[in-house]
């Protein structure tokens, strides 16, 4: 029996090393790993809010929705990784998150752009407008050299409308605008019947590629402002990172302590479940895709000092049931089983807490929610199996192991 | 249920070398509560909180500069384009920190460029941004009073199921009692509250109740075995006492997690572990010296009128 423990404990030491080994690589992985909110690598988080026109005409959720499925276009040609496009049809609401977008500003000026392209007759008045257009793509200037392009394909309606624009107004001036910018204010030479056109004068390749996204993604049913935004720069964000690292670090370092100092042997055991716990946490984390964000950090950090609360709870009332006069074992499960009830007493009221923050908050708030929900979970479970385990394989070595090691005075 | 017996009261107090009776000093408890909790619920009349843009919108620039600035080459700059509010500087003066009020992207770029031009070069990867709306922040308020509330019904609910509804009420107050100290103490100091503030307040609720929870599991273990000649303050006092190893350990455990983030966290949850660690060192206070001497104080005034005893679940 003895042996057998012994046996099993090292077993159990040395897969918990193999696992957290095994673990550290696939946990940072920057794409397959934990996601980072854009708090810890720079980013841009946006809350459109969709605004009404002059007239007052109703926001319906069919335009929110044809609103999301452009931005989301949008989004897509800004080439992030992961991103987060969400809606709120009670609000009228699109939320954006985009972590690791490398130049936030112009991602602003890109989501935020009604983008209507209009053609406009001499007198101003709209003719044409670019929902018929098929396609935009930017490129080289053929005709003069330098120059950048942005080419128009229309749709075969927009083709027949264009053809007819053309043909009414051979001679005269069609401005093209993108929202109230004035893009281009050519003359009609002949009129135009294959449903091309080309708008040039652009100075860099960058910038008709900006408004080639904006055409081709169409134009938003509604004009949006920006409710909220929160841009952190990258170098910001890597240096969050490394602080709330180095807080998770220490913090650990010193709960150990502490548990060593207070409970001897069995704080070594709490010490080796804390260990455990982390990393079922952290592959939750992973697997569920949980966005770790700034306050989500912290509150991993917090769920640490409480995950050890189990333990606590545990050890004190078996130095009770030792020092009331029973061996260690016995201590051990009677104090396990008393405990249970009082824990999930406990942590049920955290966890309410949790979940209603949860309910309610918004943004980053959420994901300190979720971080200490899921930390209540993982604590829970963590103790009942775990630490119950090696708790017993421990004192199952040698029941009449010196109960100083529990940190029990026995004077009494 | 019951399996090993606990220390007696007697042991207790020879456990403990720094015992002494906490359920009869109770009036010296909450003397010592509202102590601290006047002098914050006055100047919560008086002041308010400090409110970021988290709650009252607006936009705020963290802008690094490449050499250190002037608090008035940042104003001027401010006031060219028709802006003005706080400048913050920090970090040998190349970082400042700009409030002012919630800006549409072109004046923001306006601003973005004349501090450029006339102020000096600013590191881009270290910009932060935060615009808020005028809005959001008010739905940020709803949303947490509506979080507060609802906590704290589910809370009553779940302790008087588990326990009583004697018990769910003392804890709310002693509850209550942490979060006016949280609330009180920062709008003594005029420390500015953010969004972040509404998750500590909210964890503290749950958190601190936790403590308490403890402490009545061993009150409602110990009033089972409880004999005739004993009294409910005297059983009180050794639960309270039984327990306080615990009480302390965890929250130490606690502490030292806050205090790393607090200490090397960085800027952004500097509010949030400040706001935490008032708010569990209060709750350890009150689940000590408050939530179970409350319990005792209702329930001697319900022996007095045996009527009520309708009340317990």
């Amino acid at each position: 029996m003895r042996r057998g423990n012994i046996i099993k404990l090292v077993a159990l030491v040395l897969l918990v090393a193999a696992a957290v080994a095994l673990s550290i690589k696939p946990l940072v992985d920057p794409v397959k790993g934990i996601p980072l909110g854009l708090d810890l690598r720079g980013g841009v988080h946006l809350v459109l809010q969709a605004e009404q026109d002059k007239n007052g005409t109703p926001i319906t959720s069919d335009d929110i929705d044809k609103a999301k499925a452009i931005i989301s276009n949008r989004v897509n040609d800004l080439g992030v990784s992961e991103p987060i496009v969400q809606a709120d049809y009670d609000k009228k609401r699109i939320v954006v998150d985009l972590a690791g977008v490398t130049d936030p500003d112009k991602a602003v000026a890109i989501l935020k752009t009604t983008a209507k392209l209009t053609f406009r007759n001499p007198q101003g008045n709209i003719v044409l407008q670019g929902d018929e257009l098929k396609d935009a793509r930017a490129g080289q200037d053929t005709t003069k050299a330098g120059g950048f392009v942005v080419n128009l394909t229309f749709s075969s309606a927009g083709t027949k409308n264009f053809a007819d624009l053309t043909t009414k107004y051979v001679g005269q001036q069609i401005s093209i605008y993108l929202d109230d910018k004035l893009l281009k204010n050519p003359k009609v030479e002949t009129p135009i019947l294959n449903g091309q056109a080309e708008i040039d004068n652009y100075a860099t390749l960058e910038a008709a590629a900006n408004d080639a996204v904006l055409m081709r993604s169409g134009s938003l049913p509604v004009s949006m402002s920006i409710a909220e935004k929160r841009q952190v720069g990258a170098s910001l964000g890597i240096d969050s990172l490394h602080k709330s690292i180095q807080a998770g670090l220490y913090g650990l370092i010193f709960i150990f302590l502490f548990m060593l100092i207070f409970y001897h042997l069995p704080g070594v055991v709490a010490d080796f479940s804390l260990i455990v716990y982390g990393l079922i946490v952290l592959w939750a984390f992973c697997l569920f895709r949980v966005v770790l964000t700034l306050p989500g950090i912290a509150g991993f950090i917090l769920t640490i000092g409480m995950a050890v609360d189990f333990n606590i709870i545990i050890y004190e009332r078996v130095k009770e049931e030792i020092r009331a006069g029973k061996s260690l074992r016995a201590g051990v499960e009677s104090g396990f089983s008393r405990a249970f009830v009082t824990v999930i007493d406990a942590h049920v009221t955290t966890f309410i807490a949790a979940m209603t923050l949860y309910t309610f908050g918004t943004g980053s708030i959420r994901g300190f929610a979720l971080t200490l929900g899921i930390g209540i979970i993982a604590s829970l479970f963590t103790a009942i199996t775990f630490t119950r385990l090696v708790l017993r394989l421990t004192v199952g070595i040698n029941p009449k192991i010196n109960t100083k090691w529990f940190g029990v005075r026995r004077e009494v | 249920m019951e399996k090993g017996h606990a220390a007696t009261y007697d042991e207790v107090q020879k456990i403990h070398p720094l015992y002494f009776n906490i359920v009869k000093k109770r009036y010296w408890w909450f003397g010592l509560s509202l102590l601290i909790i006047i002098p914050g619920i006055i100047s919560l009349f008086m002041q308010g909180l400090n409110l970021g843009i988290d709650f009252k919108g607006g936009t705020m620039l963290d802008v690094t500069f490449s050499k250190a600035v002037t608090q008035a080459a940042i104003t001027d700059t401010m006031k060219s384009v028709g802006l003005e509010g706080p400048v913050q500087l920090s970090n040998a003066n190349t970082n400042t920190l700009i409030r002012t009020s919630a800006l549409e992207e072109t004046k923001r770029n306006e601003l973005l460029t004349a501090l450029e031009t006339k102020v000096g070069t600013y590191d881009k990867k270290a910009l932060q941004e935060d615009k808020v709306g005028p809005a959001m922040g008010q739905e940020l308020t709803k949303n947490a009073f509506y979080a507060l509330i609802i906590a704290m019904g589910l809370m009553i609910a779940y302790i008087t199921i588990r326990f009583e509804f004697v018990f769910a009420i003392s804890g709310i107050i002693a509850l209550l009692h942490d979060v006016l100290v949280v609330v009180g103490i920062f709008s003594l100091f005029r420390w500015e509250v953010d969004s972040t503030f509404v998750a500590a307040i909210l964890t503290i609720f749950g958190y601190s109740i936790n403590d308490t929870v403890v402490i009545f599991d061993r009150i409602r273990e110990n009033a089972t075995k409880m004999k005739r000649t004993e009294s409910y303050e005297d059983m009180v006092d050794m639960s309270v006492w039984q327990t306080m190893r615990r009480s302390i350990n965890t929250v130490m455990t606690v502490l030292i997690a806050l205090l790393s983030v607090f200490i090397f966290g960085g800027e952004s949850t500097r509010i949030f572990s400040l706001a935490m660690l008032i708010g569990v060192f209060s709750g350890a206070y009150s689940s000590i010296f408050n939530a179970s001497q409350i319990l005792v104080e209702i329930k001697t005034h319900l022996k007095k009128k045996p009527r009520s005893k309708a009340v317990r679940a």
